[in-house]
């Protein structure tokens, strides 16, 4: 477990198990779930998540592992749904709308809210057909130029361009993984999603292709509301403007991740980023 | 630097032993063409290359021509391959796909069932109901398609068509269950890529296929290489006629067949030659057809090395 480089102030015991205190309200909120639950069959892995996660901003969502923050973010899209016996309760408001309403269009919801996973997983396709594959079946052009014109800007905006200019019609699977991962943002970014969920998309990197990462995260969020999930402590410090810590399936603390990293309001928030468990 | 030594004299011992048992496939697959080759040389001596070519089989006049049997084994195997490769690739994607949990085992287990049922029970219900099914088709078919030179000749029900299906009907089996296993294999990670895109279910089906398709070309290559040597069914509904025609309608003949129906007839010498050198025919078909579909599928998985080793390629089987 990594150490935080922040000094930390002396702890303020919490002895009760903390619940999140409920965030005041926020207009600038982009997604919003609130008294979220939710079982794999039988079983409850997340239990009552309030969360917030506003526009260009970063939210990182931190904690050990098992805890629930990839079965989180993925209710964010709804990519539990192909999951068989996975059951939500609670809401998840996208813009001021339910995306657990019924009359909700799953497909372009996830088109809105694009994802990066943890391994890459570019399609065994040529660069340029695995960036324009999003904007082909989402018919989001009109001709030829206009497909080239947005995948070059794709792959402008996930700093993969000037790597790949060269070579857009040779094999995706040919590239190195950092360049693989910064391709499947790419390929994200290209359908215009207002979201981008991030599940540990540098676990998999070397610090050089994880500093290239960082620095687009960075980019990025001018433009979107960013969330992510990351296991480096460093990192979340680094990249993300509020933090959320997980804890076996509870949301024990959020808040400013200057905040959670200098003065946490609970005690087990600071043992885990200090490192004594997790 | 004892203890490094014996290491490498175990991965040197590994090595060869493993190196030799590959060599025993080659021995044989050689001994086997050399001796059908040794065993047909009167045939080969009298006929050369005309073999190959020659239409005519006539055991009473001593002429004989592999070629309507050629004709035969690849129309009947290629018309079960167009038959099968929809329905089978449809079942491998339901079942791995689509289908709901409850039913899955069932289906995997009614598949694997059909592909249990020996030649000649398939043979049998191919002479009691497939026939006269066939032959009622043919029959209702209008007379303005009839003239077509698909679908000339009388609707005798044994021939060409009888012949197809059935060996469809054995192939799918094999073809779905290779397949499904490909499919099977693609990892998650493609399916939610896909997803995650804004794919819809059909666009994310698509995208796991397109990510096995070596696999699957392999498992329907296997289907073809069981089509080609499959001889009971087949001998049994297609009509025994050494005669081309491209008319589905028409009995026909084919090479696995010739030699089932007739090795023990052969009263000469060159009869029985020919006869081998049918088998030796065959062997070689299918020794093509399978470096053919490796080359397909190696030259299809050159350019994406990484998502090729990930799904199993099925070694198309032989036949002969
Ligand atoms: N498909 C599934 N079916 C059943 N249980 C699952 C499934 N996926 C995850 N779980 C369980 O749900 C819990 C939360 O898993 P999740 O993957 O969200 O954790 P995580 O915080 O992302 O962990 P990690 O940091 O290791 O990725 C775990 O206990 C896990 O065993
Ligand atoms: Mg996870």
């Amino acid at each position: 477990m990594l150490q935080t480089a922040v000094p930390l102030p002396s702890p303020a015991a919490v002895p009760s198990l903390p619940v999140a205190p409920a965030p005041a309200p926020d207009t600038a909120a982009k997604i919003t779930a609130s008294g979220l639950d939710f079982y794999y069959g039988p079983r409850r892995v997340l239990e009552q998540i309030t969360l917030q996660m506003r526009r260009n901003e970063v939210t990182a969502l931190i904690g050990p592992s098992g805890c629930g923050k990839s079965t989180f973010l993925r209710t964010l899209n709804r990519m539990n749904d192909i999951v068989p016996g996975a059951r939500v309760e609670g809401s998840v408001v996208l813009d001021g709308r339910d995306i657990y309403a019924a009359a909700v269009d799953v497909v372009d919801l996830r088109r809105r809210v694009g994802m990066v996973f943890q391994k890459s997983n570019p399609f065994p396709k040529s660069i340029f057909d695995n960036v324009a594959y999003g904007l082909r079946i989402n018919r989001m052009t009109r001709s030829r130029e206009d497909l080239e014109g947005r995948v070059e800007a794709s792959l402008r905006s996930a700093a993969l361009w000037d790597e790949v200019k060269d070579r857009l019609h040779t094999s995706a699977l040919a590239l190195s993984g950092g360049q693989q991962q910064r391709l499947c943002i790419a390929r994200a970014l290209a359908v215009e999603p207002e979201v981008l969920l991030m599940d540990e998309p540098a676990s998999a990197l070397d610090p050089i292709a994880t500093q290239r990462i960082e620095e687009l995260i960075y980019q990025l969020k001018s433009r979107y509301t960013i969330v992510i999930v990351t296991h480096n402590m460093q990192q979340a410090a680094r990249v993300s403007d509020v933090t959320a810590f997980f804890w076996l399936g509870r949301l024990v603390e959020t808040g400013l991740t200057t905040k959670i990293f200098t003065a946490p309001a609970q005690k087990l928030t600071e043992d885990y980023i200090t490192g004594r468990f997790g | 630097m004892g203890r490094v030594g014996k290491k490498r004299s175990i991965d040197l011992g590994f090595r060869l032993g493993t190196g030799a048992f590959a060599l025993v496939l080659v021995v044989i697959v050689c001994a086997i063409g050399f001796e059908l080759t040794r065993q047909s040389m009167l045939s080969i001596e009298k006929f050369g290359f005309d073999f190959w070519r020659t239409e005519v089989w006539d055991p009473v006049a001593g002429q004989f021509g592999a070629l309507p049997f050629i004709w035969g084994t690849l129309y009947s195997s290629l018309l079960a391959l167009a038959i099968a490769t929809p329905i089978a690739l449809g079942i491998a994607v339901f079942i791995s796909e689509l289908c709901p949990n409850w039913l899955r085992q069932p289906l995997v287990f009614l598949t694997e069932l059909l592909a249990a049922i020996p030649s000649i029970v398939y043979g049998l219900w191919g002479i009691f109901v497939l026939v006269p099914a066939v032959r009622a088709f043919e029959t209702s078919m209008p007379s303005a398609l009839r003239q077509l030179p698909m679908f000339s000749g009388p609707p005798l029900g044994v021939g060409m068509l009888a012949a197809g299906v059935i060996l469809a009907i054995m192939v799918i089996p094999f073809t779905s269950s290779v397949a499904r296993e490909v499919l099977k294999s693609v990892p998650a990670a493609q399916r939610e890529g896909a997803y995650a895109l804004g794919a819809t279910r059909f666009e994310a089906i698509r995208a796991a296929v397109y990510f096995a398709r070596t696999g699957i070309i392999g498992a329907v290559m296997l289907g073809f290489g069981r089509a080609l040597g499959e001889t009971m069914a087949v001998t049994m509904v297609i009509g025994n006629n050494p005669k081309i025609s491209a008319s589905l309608f028409a009995p026909q003949y084919t090479m696995a067949a010739v030699l089932a129906n007739e090795f023990t007839e052969a009263d000469t010498e060159l009869y029985l030659n020919a006869l081998i050198e049918i088998g030796l025919v065959l062997f070689v078909i299918t020794l093509v057809v399978n470096s053919l579909s490796r080359l397909l599928i190696w030259s299809m998985a050159r350019p994406a090395r990484q998502d090729a080793a990930a799904v199993v390629v099925p070694a198309a089987e032989s036949a002969a």
